[in-house]
């Protein structure tokens, strides 16, 4: 739908495109804020949370993966720039490319691209180009790069000038900081009916409840980082270029998104499945369960690969038969990873509808759920009432615990040919072609580099905070919560 | 103490066999190390090695060393030249009319009605060793009558105790042309050497029905003639072609035409074999210089001398330049050279690359990936190796291939195709926008030829200098083909109607679509590249990429718009290319070869006119009249002729690309002394690193040992114990 | 107990008949017979009547699922999918696009896929189990700390990571391996060397952080505290009591593995060239020879049903009190 807004001094009318992948995204931020609702008026479900809140480990955690989060959720606004009209027709066209709002924050990131491969920092190109000089002659150089360093007269300014760069943004992000922290305070300090100074010096000793310290911390790294980033990377390649001389850091901003989108939507398209085979196939026992029994242990036994590549095939051949429906790249690639999620879901929902259907085998027995049948309470009441709430932490557990190994998944899924579309930007695809980068003489080691770091921090704070919510959420954990 | 002495001793192995001149990483069994093989690798299992079904250029590479056809191409004449192999001498055809009457070789093509070839080979060539042809001390084949009991111990061919041979008869030539039309084979080239062969259609359908009648019995081809194939005597067969075909003397020299002889098709059709893997299409038997040993296509193929092969020398004469090369030292010397060749699977370039460098492999090509390793373009613009190559001793050689990667218009798509000028205006654009030269640049290292038209150099009819160039693209000044400048294309454009790259009428923007199959990391690269490319008219490229099946598909039935494809020449005969664009040859409907479906009927009757004519200036009148017309109404973006780099090793000898010839193996000569000397030298192991690795390792340990010590000690007293629970 | 193992073997049947219905769907929804005689008979020169020809040859030319012109029976029967179904429960598995003998190359690409499982499985379990007692028993330490996360950091860096740097490293830099390639005998270690150790590495982390768990969850049980309360050491407990009572939930677990061991590993093997299973399906993926990828993930199934069995068989073993 057409948009109209000023941004960036331009008055600017785009049309907005929701892709499926958006769509299911937001239903996610939906859901999930409605459950923090649900679960902040029910003290009971509250209590193991808040001792995830009170983890310094899970909250610095929650911090970088809120970094991460927003990157994918600006990724995720999908916008059409409208094209010049032709003279004399009224009629306004928007361009087939499709942008993010992240994409037009990220704005010189995305245009300043390369000839070819240039290392991080560099002025000029990793691999010679033969010029031709005015007289005629040709001779083999590494040109300077277009946009790399093009400030600079000589390279033997970079140093100082990335170190001015860096000096600067890292004042204007303690600044930044500092607000963002008094804030912070004063509020807290009004909470706790206290003295500004006083919090401050409580937030600073690590005496809260909250693991402010840890909090303000991660944050202020977070930012110090990024302001520096922000700073360079509109006047260097900070993380280098790539083949086709696309900016390393921009894909691996982009890569999150896609990380993101298979982390969480394949847990969404799977959990309804998993939820109502599972415990119906508690509940009921019976036929149901010998069918629901049936059909994970078949989806089980087939090679997950395999399951994948057929329906990846299967979704192009579809794809190509009615080449009309998806008429630009970006909903193609779009299609193609909410299909990978889907088939992703399909073959990793059995292991979680085994644990709910053990688990609600159990509640059966519970004397409150007998007492309810014999009530002759509905069906319907007594799972939705009674079962479901007492299953939910299995399901949060296996949501937080799935999210990282999916995010290495889609890595190797691409290797193997059937992961997302290649147009895709994923950290799947830049370690994929980083095999050959690795093979060349000098190799060209950034691409994969920068993918391992990213992907890195990623999946290793999802873990983190995985890890604490488990030992929070889990009954069976409770009676060792200091065990660490 | 002992266990001391067990690391002493460890720590001492290590660091002799560190100091020892073997290297660690040697792929090959240590008693190889010093012997006469020829290392080289494959990257896909061959499906087929059966010569009437083999055509890609992996199985190739193998059948080629394997059977004899009877002619090859000269080793080292250049332009590519036939010679006879088994045969006497290279075959005239003799025409004869309607009647069967013979005609004079200056006969106008309407009279030719036939044209027939006597093919005499030359006697006692023996077949390499085979249980096929095993024979008893009275005389009667031991294996082709194999019972159930006796094939109880068979498991693989050498599981045969008794071998034998046979001499080379024109039977066996005839024998294999009648299997090209085997119901049970699918010859890939039974389609188009029907439209040839005399009678080989009807022979083909006769044998499928008796096949019908008996599918499990043996099909005895000797006893089903075929008029277009037939024997003379022991040593002469003739051939009977429909009409002139200039061209088939080049099929004589392609594995298609190799003998089979009758035993051993029987012997490998007897019930049983085929389930324990023996077939024709795994197990060959030919006459040619080397024998198939060793066929597992999951690991290694090994190719052994054949003792019986035949009297065969190193060619004395050689183009121009080739003596001064060092091709011409083993001149008059008996052939094959090399005693055994090892073929490993490899299926990734990085570690085939790899292994060269360590000297695992004698020969590479190069990946865009180490080209800069391998090649410095030096000031002039020509290729060369870098210092650290020459060092090794590692040669260069490039050789612009036979072959074209083109993109191709669907001529029958209502946007790009069509024969209007606004279409073709639409098409040029596009080819001047294409920018070639950067893309082998980018992608090729250079290694390309922009192509001007569809015959790549080195094929009769390619014309290089300012009257080779398309007009339509590029401009020639300064001494060179220069692409017009994009201001042209975009002029060109909106006289196509799409100013801007916008409907003139509609204001639509205009969005193009290319198929591909290319899904790969590298190829998003290059397929940004090429958005890229039409983003300079201001066009959409939408890529369509899909699977191999789906691509095809699309094609055959006329649903692309813009493709990728290439052709490499089967034989070096300008009518192995033009036919590309040869109406009546069309993808759509005809399942031609034509992907573009072109089809221009001026071209069609200069095409029909050229294929049968010799390499006259008359017929190179009629390629540059077509070429032109081809250019103007521009079907194919004509994108680049490959270059072929090649390197090779020190002890590598007589090599010379030969783009036409398949059976070169046996002309090449390696030093092995030197190649063992070489990867000595190249690959020892670096083991420092293992002992900081060791180090690390106890530097770990010790601070948990030590605390373990301590908490053991704190543990026992009850006090803290306590503390703990 | 033989009748319970007899009830799950028939119970295994369904499951299979399922698998196999699914795959097949699943293939010929991407892949007609047409497209596989046409990737079969290559890209040159190729006419329709080639393609009926080949499909009479290699049985393709019947009906998918049904067949309406056959007598009787014969609606089912007479189908590629029953055909083909049958000869697999046999375990015949036929013969490739490229007229191999399946069965033949699965038994002999078994052996090379094993050699690098069974190490795999064998010291990585080894090497978890001691990596997760060491952490069991320095727990509430900064040992214990450090220790999960370097775990926690190991799990989360991708396995095609671990297996580039290591190759870089081990066989391009220090040249102590072959790059790839493989050999059979004595000879192989070298080639098994890397990818094994590859393997062992990448699943320390997870594999460490999950025993520990389990050594956790039974080092509180009452009769461990009393055994510390007894007065043993720490490590008496551990040893004594920990594992051995953690070793079965750690075994039962890892016998399901064990069978699929068979099925190799994808990525490794691909990577290092062994040729092995793994790299068989996936050249069979990327080739979509619908012979071979059946027969492998038939065999995947039996084997995963076979490693079901036998973790019911192992519950019996080690847990006296599960009696059936």
């Amino acid at each position: 739908m057409p948009l109209s807004f000023s941004f960036w001094g331009h008055a600017w009318s785009v049309e907005w495109v929701v892709l499926w992948t958006d769509a299911l995204l937001y239903v996610l931020i939906v859901a999930a804020v409605l459950l923090a609702l649900y679960i902040r008026r029910h003290p009971p479900l509250q209590r193991p949370w808040s001792r995830v809140v009170r983890s310094p480990m899970a909250m610095g955690a929650a911090v970088i993966l809120a970094a991460y989060a927003a990157i994918g959720l600006l990724d995720s606004v999908h916008v059409r720039l409208p094209i010049a009209p032709v003279k004399g027709s009224t009629v306004r066209y928007y361009s087939p490319e499709l942008l993010s709002v992240f994409d037009l924050i990220a704005g010189p990131l995305r245009t300043h691209t390369e000839y070819s491969y240039s290392a991080p920092f560099a002025t000029r190109l990793y691999t010679q180009e033969t010029v031709r000089l005015p007289d005629g002659q040709t001779r083999r150089e590494y040109p300077r790069l277009k946009y790399g360093g093009a400030g600079l007269k000589s390279a033997a300014e970079l140093g100082g000038d990335v170190c001015a760069r860096v000096a600067r943004a890292l004042a204007e992000a303690g600044a930044a900081w500092l607000v963002a922290a008094a804030a912070l305070t004063w509020r807290l300090a009004r909470r706790h009916r206290c003295a500004v100074w006083q919090m401050a010096l409580r937030c600073l000793r690590g005496d809260t409840q909250v693991p402010w310290r840890t909090i303000g911390l991660t944050f202020g790294v977070v930012l110090a980082l990024g302001w520096s980033a922000g700073a360079l990377c509109t006047h260097y390649h900070i993380l280098g270029t790539d083949e086709v001389g696309r900016d390393v850091f921009y894909l691996s901003l982009k890569s999150v998104r896609t990380g993101l989108v298979i982390g969480t939507v394949t847990t969404l398209v799977m959990l309804p499945f998993a939820l109502a085979l599972g415990i119906s196939a508690g509940y009921f026992r019976g036929w149901v369960d010998d069918v629901v029994q049936y059909v994970y242990t078949t989806l089980n036994s087939i090679p997950g690969v395999l399951l994948i590549a057929a329906a990846v095939l299967i979704l192009q051949s579809y794809m190509d038969r009615h080449a009309g429906l998806y008429d630009t790249v970006a909903a193609r690639a779009d299609m193609r990873l909410l299909f990978l999620c889907l088939i992703l879901g399909i073959t990793s929902w059995t292991g979680l509808c085994r644990l709910l259907r053990g688990e609600t085998l159990k509640l059966c027995e519970a004397d409150y759920i007998q007492a309810a049948r014999a009530f002759g309470v509905g069906h319907g009441r007594i799972i939705t009432r009674h079962i479901l709430p007492n299953v939910m932490h299995i399901v949060l557990i296996s949501v937080v615990l799935d999210f990282s190994s999916l995010v290495l998944a889609e890595a190797v899924l691409s290797y193997v040919g059937v992961g997302v579309d290649p147009s895709t930007i994923s950290w799947g695809n830049m370690i994929n072609s980083a095999r050959l980068e690795m093979a060349r003489q000098p190799a060209v080691w950034w691409p994969l580099a920068s993918a391992f770091i990213f992907m890195f921090a990623l999946v290793l704070s999802a873990n983190l905070f995985a890890d604490v919510v488990r030992e929070a959420l889990d009954p069976r954990t409770k009676g060792r919560g200091g065990e660490r | 103490m002992t266990q001391l002495g067990f690391w002493i001793a460890l720590i001492a192995t290590v660091v002799f066999a560190g100091c020892a001149r073997t290297p660690w990483n040697d792929p090959y069994p240590a008693s190889d190390r010093a012997a006469n093989i020829l290392y080289t690798a494959f990257q896909e299992r061959p499906k087929h090695l059966d010569p009437a079904v083999s055509y890609s250029s992996n199985e190739v590479i193998l059948t080629g060393q394997i059977y004899e056809p009877p002619l090859q191409y000269s080793y080292l004449a250049r332009p590519y030249r036939l010679e006879p192999l088994t045969a006497e001498r290279v075959p005239r055809p003799h025409y004869l009319d309607r009647q069967g009457r013979p005609l004079p070789s200056d006969a106008p093509d309407a009279q030719v009605a036939y044209s027939v070839y006597y093919i005499h080979i030359k006697p006692g060539i023996r077949y390499q060793p085979h249980p096929a042809f095993a024979r008893d001390a009275a005389g009667h084949f031991l294996y082709q009558h194999l019972t159930p009991a006796q094939l109880a111990r068979i498991h693989r061919l050498s599981d045969f105790p008794e071998t034998g041979t046979k001499e080379l008869t024109a039977a066996d030539y005839v024998y294999e042309i009648k299997r090209l039309a085997s119901p049970t084979l699918d010859s890939p080239i039974l389609g188009l050497m029907s439209q040839h062969i005399v009678g080989l259609a009807q022979y083909a359908k006769r044998l499928a029905a008796a096949y019908a009648r008996a599918p499990h019995a043996f099909l005895d081809l000797r006893r089903y003639p075929l008029t277009g194939a037939k024997t003379i005597d022991r040593y002469t067969y003739r051939i009977e072609l429909y009409g002139k075909y200039p061209q088939f003397k080049y099929w004589l020299a392609m594995p298609f035409f190799a003998p089979v002889p009758w035993a051993v098709d029987h012997f490998y059709a007897q019930p049983g074999m085929a389930n324990r893997n023996l077939t024709l299409d795994w197990f060959p038997v030919g006459t040619g210089p080397y024998m198939l040993t060793v066929n597992d296509p999951n690991r290694r193929m090994v190719l052994v001398r054949n003792p019986n092969f035949h009297w065969e020398t190193y060619p004395i004469q050689g183009a121009p330049g080739d003596a001064k090369a060092g091709l011409l030292k083993d001149a008059g010397r008996r052939l094959p050279f090399v005693d055994k060749v090892v073929f490993s699977l490899e299926k990734e370039q990085i570690p085939y690359w790899n292994k060269f460098l360590q000297g695992y492999y004698d020969a590479s090509g190069i990946g865009p990936d180490n080209f800069d390793q391998a090649i410095r373009v030096g000031a002039n613009g020509e290729a060369g190796l870098t210092p650290a190559m020459r060092k090794r001793g590692i040669r260069l050689q490039k050789s612009v291939q036979t072959s074209i990667m083109y993109m191709g218009f669907n001529m029958l798509d209502p946007v790009v195709g069509g024969y209007s000028q606004r279409a073709r205006d639409l098409r040029q654009a596009i080819s001047i926008a294409i920018n070639y030269e950067a893309y082998i640049a980018i992608f090729l290292n250079g290694r390309g030829i922009p192509a001007q038209g569809p015959i790549p150099p080195g094929i009769f009819g390619h014309v290089s200098g300012p009257q080779g160039i398309d007009p339509y693209v590029y401009d020639w000044a300064d001494g060179r083909a220069q692409r017009k400048p994009i201001a042209e294309a975009r002029r060109l454009l909106a006289e196509a109607g799409y100013p801007g790259g916008r409907d003139a009428k509609t204001g639509k923007p205009l969005l193009l679509y290319l198929d591909t199959v290319a899904t790969g990391p590298s190829d998003a690269a290059r397929l940004d590249w090429l958005r890229a490319q039409f983003r300079k008219l201001d066009i959409q490229l939408v890529v369509r990429a899909t699977d191999y099946n789906r691509f095809q598909d699309k094609m055959r039935k006329g649903h692309d718009q813009i493709f990728e494809w290439g052709w490499n020449a089967d034989y070096p005969d300008p009518e192995n290319f033009l036919f590309l664009l040869y109406g009546p040859n069309r993808e759509v409907g005809k399942n031609g070869e034509n992907a573009a479906n072109y089809e221009n009927p001026e071209y069609d009757r200069l095409f029909e006119a050229m294929r049968d004519m010799d390499d006259t200036p008359a017929r190179q009148a009629i390629i540059d009249r077509m070429v032109r017309i081809a250019q103007r109404d521009a079907p194919w973006v004509w994108g680049f002729y490959p270059v072929q780099y090649t390197l090779y090793h020190s002890w590598y000898h007589n090599a010379k690309l030969n783009l036409m010839a398949n059976n070169t193996l046996k002309y090449l000569r390696i030093d092995p002394r030197a190649r063992e000397r070489a990867r000595d030298r190249w690959n020892r192991p670096r083991i420092w690193p293992l002992g900081v690795l060791a180090g690390l390792l106890v530097a770990g340990i010790l601070p948990v040992a030590v605390s373990y010590r301590r908490k053991e000690r704190r543990v026992a007293r009850p006090s803290e114990r306590e503390g703990q629970a | 107990m033989s009748a319970y193992i007899l009830r799950r073997i028939l119970y295994a049947i369904p499951i299979l008949i399922g698998v196999n219905l699914l795959t097949f769907t699943l293939f010929f929804v991407v892949n007609s017979p047409d497209d596989m005689a046409r990737a079969h008979l290559g890209t040159k020169y190729v006419t329709p009547a080639m393609i009926q020809a080949w499909k009479r040859e290699h049985g393709y030319d019947k009906p998918l699922l049904y067949n309406s012109s056959a007598p009787g029976l014969g609606r089912v029967t007479d189908t590629i999918f029953f055909t083909q179904s049958v000869d697999m429960f046999a375990f015949r598995f036929g013969r490739s696009d490229d007229g191999r003998d399946i069965g033949r190359d699965i038994r002999a690409r078994m052996g090379p896929s094993l050699e690098i499982q069974l190490p795999v499985f064998v010291i990585g379990l080894a090497t978890n189990i001691t990596f997760a007692l060491l952490t069991v028993f320095f727990r509430a330490t900064y040992l214990d700390l450090a220790g999960t996360v370097l775990s926690v950091a190991l799990m989360s860096i991708s396995g095609l990571f671990y297996i580039i740097a290591g190759q870089y490293l081990f066989a391009i830099v220090l040249r102590l391996v072959p790059i790839s390639g493989y050999a059979g005998g004595v000879e192989s270690f070298k080639f098994v060397a890397l990818p094994v150790a590859i393997g062992v590495v990448a699943g320390v982390g997870s594999g460490t952080r999950w025993y520990r768990t389990l050594f956790l969850e039974e080092s509180g049980k009452d009769y461990v505290r009393t055994a510390r309360a007894k007065g043993l050491s720490e490590a008496q407990v551990l040893f004594r009591h920990v594992l051995r009572n953690g070793m079965i939930p750690i075994l039962t677990g890892a016998v399901v593995v064990i069978p699929t061991l068979f099925m190799g590993s994808l990525i490794m093997e691909s990577f290092f060239g062994i040729p092995g299973l793994g790299s068989y399906t996936i050249d069979a993926i990327q080739s979509q020879d619908f012979g071979i990828v059946r027969a492998m993930v038939f065999l995947g199934s039996v084997l995963y049903i076979v490693g079901l069995l036998l973790t019911d068989l192992s519950y019996t073993l080690f847990d006296p009190r599960v009696r059936f």
